[in-house]
């Protein structure tokens, strides 16, 4: 499923609004996503999953090619946890 | 920097926002968007939100498990798990944002 399709299948279900709101609708989500994660929150969707924000520390790397020490900054990363009823619905439960 | 929790309900509000749709309709779609992204994962499928992120399933197989604290060994069942790979556009903001 990509992007297009999801809002395909919304819209379908929602006959009563325009596709282009509906676009707008589900582009809104994510972007919502996104700039929450941009500021450091954490985005929780119960049943679904959560977004969160991890850190990671200052470490020295290597370039595998050349095997020269590089310093590599503290930096943030988007991390997802899948919500248990998601976990379960996979595994069939 | 206070870290806040975002819910449904502050998505819906942003549609609301944006949008101008009722808060009650927003929710509802909130709602739907989740309920399709987890049937086509449970089916088997790959969630491809192109600037967001993708969503797979991934198969993991049985192994022998052991309790860290006991040391006591128990078998851990195959099973599928979700990953989630943020897109370049994602980790690039989320980088940016959380700068010092």
């Amino acid at each position: 499923m990509i992007r297009s399709e999801l809002i395909q299948q919304i819209a379908d279900e929602n006959p009563h609004l325009y596709q282009r709101d509906v676009e707008k609708i589900v582009n809104t989500i994510f972007e919502e996503i996104t700039n929450a994660m941009a500021r450091g929150d954490r985005v929780e969707l119960r049943g679904f999953g959560a977004f969160s924000v991890k850190k990671r520390d200052a470490r020295i790397g290597r370039n595998p090619r050349t095997g020269e020490s590089v310093h590599v900054e503290e930096k943030h990363v988007p991390f997802f946890k899948t919500g248990k009823l998601l976990r379960d619905r996979l595994n069939g439960k | 920097m206070s870290e806040k929790t975002l819910t449904r309900m502050d998505l819906s509000e942003a549609i609301f926002r944006e949008v101008g749709l009722s808060r009650n309709d927003s929710a509802q779609i909130v709602e739907s968007v989740l309920t399709r992204m987890s049937d086509a994962l449970v089916a088997g499928e790959q969630v491809k939100i192109s600037s967001f992120g993708t969503f797979s399933v991934r198969d993991k197989a049985a192994r022998i498990g052991r309790n860290p604290k006991t040391g006591e060994e128990v078998p851990i069942n195959p099973r599928r798990v979700l990953t989630f790979r943020p897109s370049h556009l994602m980790k690039d903001r989320v980088a940016d944002g959380n700068k010092r």
